[in-house]
């Protein structure tokens, strides 16, 4: 990890090692809950929190914690922050609480979460581990977001439909439809949707990364290789 | 001391730090937010319960005025179904049952039922359901107004052989595509209707137990 500034630590949780669209890290969150953007938004910002926090504990404890023990404490952290995190939700957006349900716990099992604490915080200071929590989160937020927005679009012609319970009453007016009295195309909103809609968007980033590399063709190797996928969700 | 042991030792006590600090964390947002949430929890069930009975038609509180019954057979769970009761100077005004459907396409179908003293409904609402999102969700107030067709029915209208979907000799609309959720809906309000008539008074018996406000749901 031979990160030598903040803006590649940034640049690779957004792009180049975007969590869900390069490592395919956290897949089940992210094709189970993101079949409209308030959903996937929501989710992304508990987890980016969860993300932060966890990272910068690990990161400060990091030399106290011998490797024996690293993992379990690691899932301790994160473990916590997920419940005080839930609580809080619970409190204060009790709306999206329930329609996230069973899922801002397992925020828990989500894999890359604990990938950056081994990976990334273990290894490097508060606030660069900081700086790539929140990076590596808002990149999953982002990848969640757009998806969602695909879903919303094609399956149901609105999109920020239900913005009052993440804002509150007065964002009732953000919805917008994109459509009137549009039946909705089913596939998109079942899970398959999320499959194909995640496909899609694999697809167009690999695009946009060829055609960049091509771009700067003489001087060779992109800035940051991708990290080879790990298994799990 | 020899040095595994010592390194065993170290590990479980910094282990059983952590899981301290932990728990600690969880222990205080707990502590921080506990009220608001019992506070969210009833302000949630009132909403619910505000759709069918509006505010200025009781006086009681009705998330503490509630009791439990059981009926498999006509309530569609083996649990104990909730009876929210709304008083007005102490007289019955209307009650909110939350029977089960439990034939859904996709599992059990949690409704609201709410009713008139003398058996007429004021409405019917779905709590909870997994259906075909496009196809069943069209019972959901959100995604149809087919929900609105029981309000002001009753046992006697239409008679109970017609209470059923069109489709089977009834009254009541299904959906194109879908017609095995509201065939489960439309068997469960009439079922709840029986209930109701065969034990309308209980229904309205005081409170068995002195009820807390910790929140409790449906």
């Amino acid at each position: 990890m031979a990160h030598s500034n903040w803006r590649d630590i940034a640049l690779d949780g957004l792009w180049y090692n975007n969590p869900s669209l390069v490592q395919i890290l956290g897949l089940c969150p992210l094709l189970a809950v993101s079949n409209s953007v308030i959903n996937g938004l929501g989710l992304g910002l508990a987890t980016l929190l969860v993300l932060v926090t966890s990272n910068v504990t690990v990161s400060v404890i990091r030399n106290w914690v011998r490797p024996e023990i690293r993992i379990p404490v690691f899932v301790l952290v994160i473990a916590a922050f997920v419940t005080a995190v839930e609580l809080a939700m619970n409190a204060y957006l009790h709306g999206l609480y329930k329609v996230l349900g069973i899922f801002i716990p397992l925020i828990v099992t989500n894999c890359f979460i604990l990938g950056r604490a081994e990976a990334f915080a273990s290894k490097n200071g508060p606030l660069r581990s900081a700086i790539d929590g929140f990076a590596m989160g808002l990149g999953f937020t982002l990848a969640l977001v757009v998806l969602g927005a695909m879903r919303e679009a094609i399956g149901g012609g609105t999109l920020l439909a239900q913005a009052h319970l993440m804002f509150g009453e007065a964002a009732r007016g953000l919805t917008v439809t994109l459509v009137e009295h549009y039946r909705g195309f089913l596939l998109a909103i079942l899970p398959p949707g999320a499959f194909i809609g995640l496909g899609f968007i694999i697809a167009a980033k690999n695009y946009i990364d060829q055609r960049l590399q091509r771009r700067q063709t003489a001087p060779a190797a992109p800035t940051s290789a991708p990290q080879t996928a790990e298994s799990g969700g | 001391m020899q040095p595994i042991v010592r390194n065993m030792l170290i590990n479980a006590l910094l282990l059983g730090l952590f899981a301290v600090a932990g728990t600690g964390l969880v222990a205080l947002t707990w502590e921080g937010t506990a009220e608001r949430i019992a506070e969210n929890e009833r302000q949630a069930l009132l909403d619910l319960l505000h759709q069918l009975i509006p505010p200025d038609r009781h006086d009681n509180d009705l998330a503490l005025d509630w009791i439990q019954v059981t009926d498999p057979d006509l309530l569609g769970t083996r649990n104990p179904v909730t009876v929210y009761r709304a008083r007005r100077n102490g007289q019955p005004e209307a009650l909110v049952m939350t029977p089960v459907a439990p034939e859904g396409y996709s599992g059990d179908i949690k409704l609201l039922v709410g009713l008139e003293p003398d058996g007429t409904l004021i409405g019917v609402r779905v709590l909870t359901h997994s259906e075909t999102p496009g196809l069943g969700d069209r019972i959901d107030i959100e995604r149809s107004d087919w929900i609105h067709s029981f309000a002001g029915r009753s046992l006697q209208d239409p008679e109970q052989e017609r209470w059923r979907v069109k489709k089977d000799g009834g009254v009541f609309d299904q959906f194109t595509g879908a017609t095995i959720t509201p065939r489960a809906v439309v068997k469960a309000v009439r079922n709840t209707l029986i209930y109701f008539a065969a034990h309308h008074t209980e229904l309205w018996a005081p409170a068995a137990q002195p009820q807390s406000g910790d929140g409790h749901g449906p």
